[in-house]
């Protein structure tokens, strides 16, 4: 971790508000410039998703005399998930607590990372073994924030105030909330609808009782969904729809608040 | 074949709601399957194993309501005048509604346990029981937990996309490596249509699981997104079926 400037939670209490897709689209958006060394850890153990967003299902992880290699996507961007560790996708990872948190420790410790810019951890909705589990293995090497993920409405709201409690918990500093799904344009009428209705004032009136930065709000595109199963950057299948614009412009926020905060040793201002 | 041992006697058909993949609705289906089968007259119990993001309280609108003990061990909240429906949840032994349950494996374990056993169910002729996404700890122990009730059926839920299929690929493995009955597959939030101009627009549809190889199994008929997405009760969309062109053929 000695050789990672910057890393990166992806959170959320609530399933499937889009943490995977939200995780993969940071990376794909932090690597477009290629001097730019990222990496991609998926430590949902039990529904590992990145492999398929990522098109790179069916790959395989090798072992060399550094520890594990992660897969390769471009040169300056990496991927390490126990996705590629299962002889067939239809294998089920039953698995309790204790032997989680094993791999957990292992994908942390035992992948040969390199040196990043970025390591952007993506995990499994909830509070528990996952969470604890790589809040400790990387307490030692300062992570710069979480990143919490939700869609409008309170049911969702709801489970992503636990993850704010966590967050506070163990002390890990919050870069910022992204509202997925925030509304849906009918790409046949061009109307705008709300499948997932705000009726508590949805992400922006949470941030504000909590005095957390809201960093964006991304509405639902029917073609973000496409892309992830075909494996593909939505930001350049799709670089004119108004999700990408969000997604760019959170992204920035991210590096905004990164730069900010330079690992220990590093100088604010540039030499 | 005997009846289970105490506070499980009474219950007739264990139903688990299942998914590799979160947010697909399981908690909706969960609770829309309890009040339809309530509707149908049945004695129905839902059991909340989700500990870390708890929803059915509030899709039931209970949040509210406290957990009272007797001499058999915690009563459920019963959310209908009838006490034909009854709930019991992590939701409702939280002092704040935004405390976070930061449990490992073993405490979240003890915690479905008594759930399973120290809860006064009384007779029902279900136990509907919602879970978390996965195939973890709280599955195994909700399994192990309620055997004793005879065999057990599992729904999976899944969305159409294939990031969702490949979840629950994994779980119907689960079940048949624990044992479970599944009773099918539920595609949920197949297909929008716009409110506006009333087309369903294209959606990116990656199928739901064919069965694997040797397995014969109904399958649920797609439920496009349901009303209960838009109104967060999923009460009113069970109150007004059969009447909207979303009504599930349960």
């Amino acid at each position: 971790m000695k050789t990672v400037k910057h890393k990166i939670l992806v959170l959320s209490g609530k399933g499937g508000v889009g943490k995977s897709t939200f995780s993969a689209h940071l990376a794909h958006g932090l690597a477009e410039d290629e001097n730019t060394q990222v990496a991609l850890l998926d430590i949902d153990i039990c529904g590992p998703s990145i492999p398929k967003i990522m098109g790179l299902e069916g790959e395989q992880v090798h072992q060399s005399g550094s520890g594990w290699s992660p897969v390769f996507l471009e040169d300056n961007l990496g991927v390490m998930s126990v996705g590629f560790l299962l002889s067939s996708p239809d294998d089920a990872v039953i698995w309790r607590g204790p032997k989680k948190n094993g791999m957990i420790k292992q994908f942390l410790r035992d992948v040969d990372w390199g040196e990043l810019d970025y390591l952007i951890v993506d995990t499994p909705p909830g509070t528990s073994d996952e969470h604890l589990s790589a809040v400790q293995y990387l307490a030692g090497a300062h992570i710069d924030g979480a990143v919490l993920v939700t869609t409008p409405q309170e049911v969702s709201l709801q489970d992503v105030r636990k993850e704010i409690s966590f967050c506070r918990k163990v002390k890990l500093p919050i870069i910022g909330v992204v509202e997925n799904m925030s509304g849906f344009v009918c790409p046949r009428c061009r109307k705008e609808s709300q499948i997932f209705p705000p009726t508590t004032g949805g992400a922006e009136v949470m941030c504000q009782d909590l005095k957390i930065p809201l960093l964006g709000r991304v509405p639902l595109d029917p073609r973000i969904g496409k892309s992830c199963d075909k494996g593909q950057s939505f930001l350049v299948e799709a670089p004119d729809s108004p999700a990408t614009s969000a997604y760019r412009s959170i992204i920035q926020r991210i590096r905004e608040f990164c730069d900010l905060h330079p690992p220990e040793g590093a100088s604010l201002v540039p030499s | 074949m005997e009846a289970a041992p105490g506070n499980l006697a009474g219950v007739r058909h264990v139903i688990l709601v299942l998914s590799g993949k979160g947010g697909v609705g399981k908690s909706t289906i969960s609770a829309e399957l309890a009040l339809a089968l309530r509707h149908a007259g049945k004695k129905v119990g839902l059991l909340d194993v989700d500990l870390c993001g708890p929803s059915l309280p509030r899709m039931l609108r209970v949040q509210d309501r406290a957990v009272h003990q007797c001499d058999r061990g915690w009563v459920p909240v019963f959310v209908d005048r009838e006490q034909s429906l009854s709930l019991m949840s992590v939701g409702f032994l939280l002092e704040k509604p935004d405390e976070a349950v930061v449990w490992r494996g073993p405490k979240k374990n003890a915690l479905i346990k008594q759930f399973v056993s120290d809860v006064a169910w009384g007779p029902l002729d279900y136990l509907v029981v919602d879970t978390p996404p996965g195939t973890s700890d709280e599955h195994m122990a909700a399994v192990d937990a309620l055997r004793p009730c005879g065999p057990l059926g599992a729904l999976v839920v899944t969305t159409p996309q294939a990031v969702s299929v490949g979840d629950v690929r994994r779980e119907l493995t689960f079940c048949r490596k624990v044992g479970l009955r599944i009773l099918g597959v539920v595609e949920n939030m197949s297909g929008f249509v716009c409110p506006h101009c009333a087309v369903s627009p294209g959606r990116s549809r990656g199928g739901s699981p064919a069965p694997p190889r040797g397995w014969e199994r109904p399958r649920v008929d797609p439920a496009p997104c349901p009303r209960s997405a838009r109104t967060s009760s999923p009460g009113e969309a069970a109150r007004s079926w059969p009447d909207t062109p979303e009504s599930p053929s349960w």
